[in-house]
């Protein structure tokens, strides 16, 4: 059988993008990259011991649990004893740009899902794509488009991070009770008011498992990022592994753990408060 | 004669699948769709309830109680008929207008209640007044003083999980009353509570009904809470209505056995005893 490829217009529609779009690429670039800097230097003026009792503050007011507020902070203390933290800094200002990103499109995406059943079946797929497409494969036209450095790492990071907030925005709405949104309808709710006022809100812990799913798969991608320049504990990673230092490699790997299991905590216990009795 | 608050002429509500309901665009074309497999829940109904009436559609379950009552503010589009509601013709207004006439001239007390459970029992009340744009403080005012009414002061603050069914129910009519419209549609709102509150409710609404002077479309599948609330009541079978008239007519002359089997199988008071001797001699 004749072979067919559709490698050639893949790489002729890149570079026919790059030559008519290259200054609203370099638009985006500076947008995210703005952000990025923002989040980082933020980041950077906290002095660590902030940082750890931010953590410990808002994991104790989030769940009035002692223990497992200071278990957090210690995560903190250990990754800043391990020497990573300004590493880990710059890690996290990726991994928050690019949730920052994917909530601002995900959300309105999944309602969008949710309201029209053309945009439901359309995106799907995409959605598949994005979350199994191999993430080696978008970074090259990324670093074409975007060069090499924070943004397109960011950018990798929100194709491979943004479907679950997506989904579960979708299927939060979905799970509304139809009862409760025909007694909105029958006191005269328009399609606006009847999202605001009854959908997205009783939608909201799915919507917030859906950032907390997010968030961790954003801080899965630290290492695969690291390889175009977001620099950060991944790095640290992949130095460790082009010299076969295990050890090194080993504390990089905890630091990215301690950092995942914080931000899962935390934004679990902010879904958790969101939650109404009442509500399945 | 005054006009009726509520007139329903012809109204038909097919369910089916769509390949079926296509074609059908005029009651000759139902019979063949009836065929093909659709489903009346409600059968070229016609009927009038007099301002300031209860009127009450008593039925078995899947009779068609709740997609007529739905039909009249189009939560369900009915098939076809025609709805006027207050004076309002229904069937004939465009989204604006439905909204409009949702926001102004009815509101509906349903079963399960209804109620939005992440918002408090004063929000819920005022919830009708809200989406017309009544600013906070009126709206806030207005939800105080119905909840006062239904007997719900204390508990503005709390959420509808922290009340019992019959309390919900108390919240549900008081968002009812909230908006001010004169005609209220009720579906099945106590069958889901105990008996004896239930007796309680339906004297609270009797004794609302005595200061308010509503019409009330009150849907039940009890023919005791039927004959003791309805002014009329209508017995509704397969989408039509069997019978239409007072609880006592219906009570004394059940217009065919179908009635009759319903009169005698509930335990009605000052019918007791017919029916003991009745069994006796059957
Ligand atoms: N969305 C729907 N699709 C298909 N059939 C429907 C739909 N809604 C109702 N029906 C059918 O229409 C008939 C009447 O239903 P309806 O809910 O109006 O009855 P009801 O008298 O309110 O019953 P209940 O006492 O159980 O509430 C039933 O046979 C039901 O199966
Ligand atoms: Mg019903």
């Amino acid at each position: 059988m004749p072979e067919f490829h559709v490698a050639g217009w893949i790489d002729a529609f890149v570079d026919w993008l790059l030559l008519s779009y290259g200054a609203l690429f370099d638009g985006i670039s500076a947008g995210i990259l703005a952000l990025l800097l923002r989040i980082q230097a933020g980041l950077e003026w906290l002095p660590w011991w902030a940082a750890v009792a931010i953590t410990i503050l808002a994991a104790y007011s989030l769940t009035r649990r002692p223990g497992l507020s200071l278990i957090l902070g210690s995560l903190l203390v250990m990754v800043v004893a391990l020497g990573l933290w300004p590493l880990a800094v710059e890690t996290l200002a990726v991994v928050i740009a690019s949730v920052v990103l994917a909530l601002l499109l995900g959300i309105p995406v999944g309602v969008l899902m949710a309201e029209s059943r053309w945009a439901n079946a359309a995106l799907q797929p995409v959605l598949d794509a994005m979350q199994t497409m191999p993430s080696f494969v978008y970074l090259i036209p990324a670093m074409m488009l975007f060069g090499l450095g924070k943004v397109p790492a960011v950018l990798a990071t929100l194709i491979y991070s943004t479907p679950p907030v997506i989904r579960l925005t979708n299927l939060g709405i979905r799970q509304v009770s139809p009862e409760v949104q025909e007694a909105a309808l029958a006191y005269g709710a328009t399609r606006w008011q009847l999202l605001k006022e009854v959908r997205l809100p009783l939608a909201m812990p799915s919507i917030l498992a859906g950032v907390n799913q997010t968030t961790m798969m954003a801080l899965s991608m630290v290492v695969i990022a690291s390889m175009i320049g977001a620099r950060g504990v991944g790095e640290e990673v992949l130095l460790a592994i082009n010299r076969i230092d295990v050890g090194r490699g080993f504390e990089a790997g905890l630091a990215i753990v301690a950092l995942a299991i914080v931000m899962d905590r935390l934004t679990q216990a902010f879904a958790r408060r969101w939650e109404t009795p009442g509500v399945p | 004669m005054t006009t009726p608050a509520i007139r329903v002429s012809h109204l038909w509500k097919l369910f089916g699948p769509e390949r079926i309901l296509r074609t059908c665009d005029r009651p000759e074309t139902f019979p063949e769709a009836l065929k093909a497999g659709a489903v009346a829940a409600v059968r070229d109904l016609s009927f009038t309830v007099a301002p300031g009436e209860i009127f009450v559609v008593m039925g078995l379950s899947g009779s068609g109680k709740s997609t007529l009552i739905r039909s009249l503010l189009r939560l369900i589009e009915p098939t076809w008929g025609r709805v006027e509601v207050g004076g309002v013709d229904v069937t004939a207004l465009d989204g604006p207008g439905l909204t409009h006439f949702r926001r102004t001239k009815v509101a509906m007390i349903f079963q399960h209640y209804g109620l939005l459970p992440h918002k408090t029992v004063l929000e819920n009340v005022a919830f009708g007044l809200k989406l017309r744009g009544v600013p906070p403080a009126e709206r806030r005012a207005k939800a105080l003083e119905v909840l006062a009414r239904v007997g719900l002061k204390g508990w503005e603050e709390k959420l509808p999980s922290a009340l019992s069914g019959g309390m919900q129910q108390r919240v549900g009519i008081a968002r009812a009353l909230a908006t001010d419209a004169d005609i209220l549609l009720m579906d099945e709102p106590f069958s889901g509570l105990d008996p004896l509150i239930r007796t309680d409710m339906q004297n609270e609404l009797l004794r609302l009904q005595a200061e308010m002077r509503k019409t009330i479309l009150f849907v039940t599948h009890d023919l005791r809470e039927a004959v003791r609330l309805g002014d009329r009541m209508a017995v509704m079978r397969s989408g039509s209505f069997v019978q239409v008239g007072t609880p006592d007519e219906i009570l004394a002359h059940p217009a065919n056995e179908y009635v009759a089997r319903f009169v005698h199988a509930q335990d009605l008071p000052g019918r007791k005893k017919q029916t003991q001797r009745e069994k006796v001699v059957s």
